[in-house]
């Protein structure tokens, strides 16, 4: 410990025990303190009455729906980011920057807006809705159609960097071995893409478990987990909400450690390259 | 698909190779980016368009009141006054966090940027529940907060509380990486020929972070004005009280009053575009500064 120290303080810069005194205290404040007290709270419950709560028909058809439709929404995202991504970073064509800075929409637009817009442009009046014979909006499929458009820009960002970084030494190499073009895709650019493509799953996928605004709108009386979470601390089931949340943020920690494990693999596998 | 394979004719491959043999063939090319460019319109922009369209769907007169209605002035004001306490603060810890991950070696520094970035694993209603199950009336504090008459949750200090978390790490992610990779050469030297601390971040610090700070700002702000779903938990949609620009949206949209609810939307789509022009003019300024740096 007392080593440590020192090589902190053998930096000539100043300033480290107030930034990070600072640092440390408003995280505390705003992050660590609130999370411990959920997870205090969580534990007063005990397991018997946590399995209890957790098993409810209701309680397990909204995790089913989120996940399953979370899941679905990411698989999407996958397939058109890779394609966005590819387009965007591979090929050249007018209104590219124009397309690029759009591709971000989905994040800067507040999800209340695009939760609304959503929800009427895929209703049975809107523009899209009104060319289906089934109903979009109050389905499943209306907030898979909402989690895609929200995950959108995780599997494009994640994707960009990557795609940039591809030697075209490499190309070359395996066109003069005589490689087709879609060889070359898929057994020499694929694998060396692939870590950048399931960063940005997981991301597309963990953040469409904890969305609400965009979907609670077109998801009508469907109930997504973080609607649940709502509804029962309007019914003041303080501890229903706390068990519901408490799984959600294990499930949210284990995608965030998935997260980062890829992330170094992709690192690693750019090295080895 | 144009170029031969090279095995079958007994001719050395031709050096440097052609686009053709390193690119896809121009029909394979123009099909990807026809496909892409029909799925971001339709998928993107249709509901962009179709949303202004719904707005003044009731004529521009409708549109103007539906902004200047009290409620909507009042929601705009709190969303103003919570994105203006949100930010500073954040940008504050932003550079505070950047400064002592970038600058110096520590223990733990890894877990440290790890839990910085929490907030962005967490779904904003967890997040309005933390605050709910601290501040709220059944709460850990409640019965105290209660008895000295202080009211967080469906009060003002909660929105603030909500906002401050959700746009926590916004600053501070995007500044680390930017003070890590400039290293402490610069501020040693300063600090070497006689610079206090205040002078070395003004003057050497500042500057070589501007862009990245900037970038920070406005990601963070367009959050802090966005925000719903954490909102909605701890505000409880008081008109007039603890009623936010989305959460008016919300209201507006469940009472039916759609033309009302877009306009209002339209509004923060409009922070959504210059959020997103702004976003891109750094990162074209940024780009041309680091091609001078390192022409020099």
């Amino acid at each position: 410990m007392l080593k440590n120290r020192r090589s902190v303080h053998k930096s000539v810069l100043p300033g480290f025990g107030l930034t990070m005194g600072f640092t440390v205290v408003y995280l505390s404040l705003i992050v660590l303190i609130p999370l411990a007290a959920l997870f205090l709270k969580a534990t007063g419950m005990g397991w018997t009455e946590y399995w209890q709560l957790m098993t409810t028909q209701r309680v397990l058809e909204s995790f089913r729906v989120t996940f399953s439709t979370s899941l679905c929404a990411a698989l999407a995202n996958a397939v058109f980011g890779f394609l966005v991504a590819w387009v965007l970073v591979r090929y050249s064509f007018p209104g590219k920057r124009f397309i690029d800075a759009m591709v971000d929409l989905p994040f800067a637009l507040p999800t209340a807006a695009s939760g609304i817009t959503l929800s009427m442009l895929y209703s049975q009046h809107g523009w899209i809705g009104r060319w289906f014979d089934f109903r979009i909006t109050y389905s499943q499929l209306g907030i898979f159609i909402a989690l895609t458009f929200i995950g959108l820009p995780f599997v494009v960002r994640a994707m960009q960097p990557a795609l940039t970084d591809i030697e075209r030494e490499l190309e070359e190499a395996a066109a003069s071995l005589g490689a087709t073009r879609w060889q070359t895709f898929w057994k020499v650019l694929f694998p060396g893409l692939l870590p950048a493509l399931l960063t940005g799953f997981t991301m597309a996928f963990a953040r469409a478990i904890g969305e609400y605004g965009s979907v609670i709108f077109i998801a009508g009386n469907s109930e997504i987990a973080p609607k649940l979470i709502i509804i029962k601390l309007e019914a003041n089931e303080y501890t229903a909400a706390t068990a519901i949340a408490v799984t959600m943020l294990v499930v949210s920690f284990f995608l965030l450690l998935v997260i980062n494990l890829l992330q170094l693999w992709g690192t690693k596998n750019w090295n080895r390259t | 698909m144009s170029s031969k394979n090279p095995t079958d004719n007994h001719e050395p491959t031709p050096f440097p190779f052609t686009e053709q043999t390193i690119t896809e063939p121009f029909w394979v090319r123009c099909l990807l980016i026809g496909f892409a460019l029909v799925f971001l319109a339709l998928f993107l922009f249709l509901p962009l368009v179709f949303m202004l369209f719904e707005a003044f769907a009731e004529g521009v007169s409708y549109y103007f009141k539906a902004l200047s209605d009290e409620d909507a002035v009042h929601a705009l004001s709190l969303t103003l006054f919570s994105a203006a306490v949100a930010v500073p603060i954040n940008i504050v810890f932003g550079l505070s966090a950047a400064w002592c991950v970038a600058k110096f070696e520590f223990p733990g520094k890894s877990i440290l940027i790890t839990l910085i970035d929490l907030p962005f694993a967490i779904s904003p209603v967890v997040a309005g529940l933390l605050f709910v199950l601290l501040f709220g009336l059944q709460g850990w504090f409640g019965s105290f907060l209660e008895s000295h008459h202080l009211k967080i949750i469906y009060a003002v200090p909660g929105v603030v509380l909500a906002t401050l978390f959700v746009t926590f790490p916004f600053v501070a992610r995007e500044l680390i990486p930017v003070m890590q990779s400039q290293g402490t050469e610069e501020e040693i030297a300063a600090r070497v020929l006689g610079a206090n601390g205040w002078q070395i971040f003004w003057r050497v610090t500042l500057p070589n972070i501007k862009w990245g700070l900037l970038y920070g700002v406005i990601l963070c702000n367009a959050r802090a004005m966005g925000e719903f779903g954490a909102v909605a938990v701890v505000s409880g949609s008081i008109r007039k009280t603890t009623c936010t620009l989305p959460l008016h949206i919300e209201n507006l949209y469940n009472e039916n009053l759609y033309s009302a609810a877009f306009a209002v939307a339209s509004l923060l789509a409009m922070l959504a575009i210059v959020t997103l022009a702004a976003k891109t003019m750094i990162e074209m300024k940024a780009a041309k500064e680091d091609k001078v740096e390192t022409k020099n």
